[in-house]
């Protein structure tokens, strides 16, 4: 029996209710993602992904349903620290240096100064960055501030991580190192992981189930279940991946005609 | 070679301006030599200070004594006042109308009847003419800058289920430095201003107010371009230490450090 880590059920998200410029963001959600899952949320531009996303991070309430993280309210979760979350802006503080970034949730969480020091220089490491620890964000590009960013929502290794479309600013090899390691962190610690994407392949390479969503209001359109195995160079060129690549471009083109 | 020679260049144009300026100054009254106009060439004006070195400098202690105790008390009270309005909703519907309206009122113009209140030769009543003025820019810019903070980054924040204080702390507090510290160099100057027009209607007698109505009275124009030369050295100097203060509480910021790249 596997546990379900998060839990939506019929929830709907208008903002602005009642007003002029009333937007339904979300209609009837159901979704639920297993435990050890590895989900993708892909859709066009406005259809609700980060919506989705941040009202499993309990960053804002739905207008209508419910949402459960590990068998308690996303609310409780948030307060219990229960997720790490990458935003699709990277949003670092520029009073902190880069390793301060990544340490700011381990000092929230009460970690000891050395653990933290430590803490830091692995993910550095693991992002490929490991010089820039003393340097200030301003000074790193865009892609390099993704980078740290991704770092400081992997550092206190949550059992469940809401990622809004963290590489898109990365160049090409970068993203796809990126994507092994997470798939490979992904496989060791039994995260969870819901993930927002608009690339096909992306979606196709990481998940275990791709979400396919529809606008105005944001819909589920339809869940394709990806399963090719241990993931690598060879996946990338297995055909099996191409079909999957074509199932969701399929279902993401009958998305947009509708 | 070449950067040197823009180092120098920048650090020199004010300089050489300025003298350009002294110069054009001194030799137009040089060689126009107007009847009874009353702008004493530079070269008088600072002779006129070493003549009466004792006056100008105690005016200008007494003075600075204001501006210096009048700004720091002035700046403390609104940052206190904004990070009180910033983090209960009731004292921001208390505060910020009547700091807005404050501000509404030509506060100079106050400066007799504060005498009236704190006594004719007391000092009070122009420290309280400087908070007041003072208070309103530190207020504004600090309460904007605690407020204006990246939505992403308190949401950051609240994922990790961080309470108001902290976020105030790692956040809110930072974000708002370098809207303080333009406020903090734009109340240099206007502490000296508030000080020294205060001071034209009471207060100490010894103090810079008082000696350029007095010089001026006598006709003395060089003693009172020497007071108000000493009041400029004064803004000048609390300038410069605000912009210190400012590299070394946020050695993160980038005008900061373009700054220090380009030296
Ligand atoms: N705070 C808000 N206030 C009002 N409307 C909002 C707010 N946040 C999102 N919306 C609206 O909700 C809809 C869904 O937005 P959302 O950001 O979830 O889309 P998305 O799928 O993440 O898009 P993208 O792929 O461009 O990031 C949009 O129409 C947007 O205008
Ligand atoms: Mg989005």
């Amino acid at each position: 029996m596997t546990t379900v880590a998060v839990a939506v059920s019929s929830c709907s998200k208008i903002f602005n209710h009642g007003k002029s410029n009333e937007v339904h963001a979300l209609d009837e959600i159901d979704l639920a993602v297993e435990d050890g899952e590895f989900i993708t949320l892909i859709g066009p531009s406005g259809c609700g992904k980060s919506t989705l996303l941040r009202l499993i991070a309990a960053l804002t309430d739905p207008t209508a349903g419910r949402v459960e993280v590990n068998g308690k309210s996303a609310e409780q979760a948030r307060l219990d620290q229960d997720y790490g979350m990458a935003f699709q802006r990277a949003g670092l503080f520029d009073w902190r240096t880069v390793s301060k970034n990544i340490e700011l949730p381990l000092e929230l969480m009460g970690w000891s100064r050395v653990d933290r020091v430590r803490r830091a220089g692995e993910m550095l490491e693991l992002v490929k960055l490991p010089e820039f620890g003393g340097h200030h964000p301003s000074e790193l590009s865009g892609g390099m501030q993704q980078r740290v960013a991704i770092a400081r929502s992997l550092a206190f290794s949550p059992s469940l991580l809401l990622m809004d479309e963290p590489f898109g600013a990365l160049d090409e090899m970068t993203r796809e190192h990126m994507q092994d390691e997470l798939i490979r962190i992904w496989a060791e610690t039994n995260t969870t992981v819901v993930f927002v994407t608009h690339s096909i392949p992306e979606a196709a390479y990481l998940s275990s189930r791709v979400v396919v969503m529809s606008p105005r209001p944001g819909r589920i359109a339809s869940v394709i279940d990806v399963d090719l195995g241990n993931r690598g160079d060879h996946t990338r060129e297995d055909p099996a991946f191409f079909e999957k690549v074509t199932e969701i471009r399929e279902a993401l083109r009958a998305v947009e005609s509708t | 070679m070449n950067w040197v020679r823009r180092r120098l260049g920048q650090s020199m144009a004010p300089v050489v301006g300025g003298v350009a300026i002294l110069a054009v100054w001194e030799l137009a009254l040089l060689v126009t030599n107007p009847d009874g106009f009353v702008l004493p060439p530079p070269s008088e004006i600072i002779g006129a200070v070493f003549n009466n070195w004792d006056a100008v400098f105690d005016a200008a202690r007494n003075t600075g004594f204001i501006i210096v105790t009048g700004l720091v008390v002035g700046v403390l009270l609104a940052v206190g006042a904004a990070l009180l309005v910033t983090r209960f909703r009731t004292a921001n519907e208390i505060i910020t109308p009547l700091a807005v309206s404050m501000n509404a009122v030509p506060i100079i113009a106050l400066a007799p009847i504060f005498n009236a209140w704190f006594g004719l030769l007391s000092p009070r009543s122009n420290q309280a003419i400087v908070v007041v003025l003072v208070f309103f820019p530190v207020f504004i810019n600090t309460t904007k800058g605690l407020t204006q903070v990246e939505p992403s980054q308190l949401e950051l924040m609240e994922s990790y289920a961080a309470g108001k204080w902290r976020i105030s702390r790692e956040v809110r507090i930072p974000n708002a430095m370098p809207f303080f510290f333009t406020a903090l160099k734009i109340s240099t100057s206007l502490a000296v201003i508030a000080a020294i027009v205060a001071e034209y209607f009471g207060g100490r007698q010894d103090a810079l107010g008082p000696l350029i109505t007095q010089s001026a009275g006598l006709t003395r124009y060089a003693d009172a371009w020497a007071a108000v030369l000493a009041g400029t050295v004064i803004g000048g100097i609390l300038y410069t230490l605000a912009g210190a203060l400012e590299r070394v509480a946020m050695p993160w910021h980038s005008s900061v450090r373009t700054d220090r790249q380009s030296n």
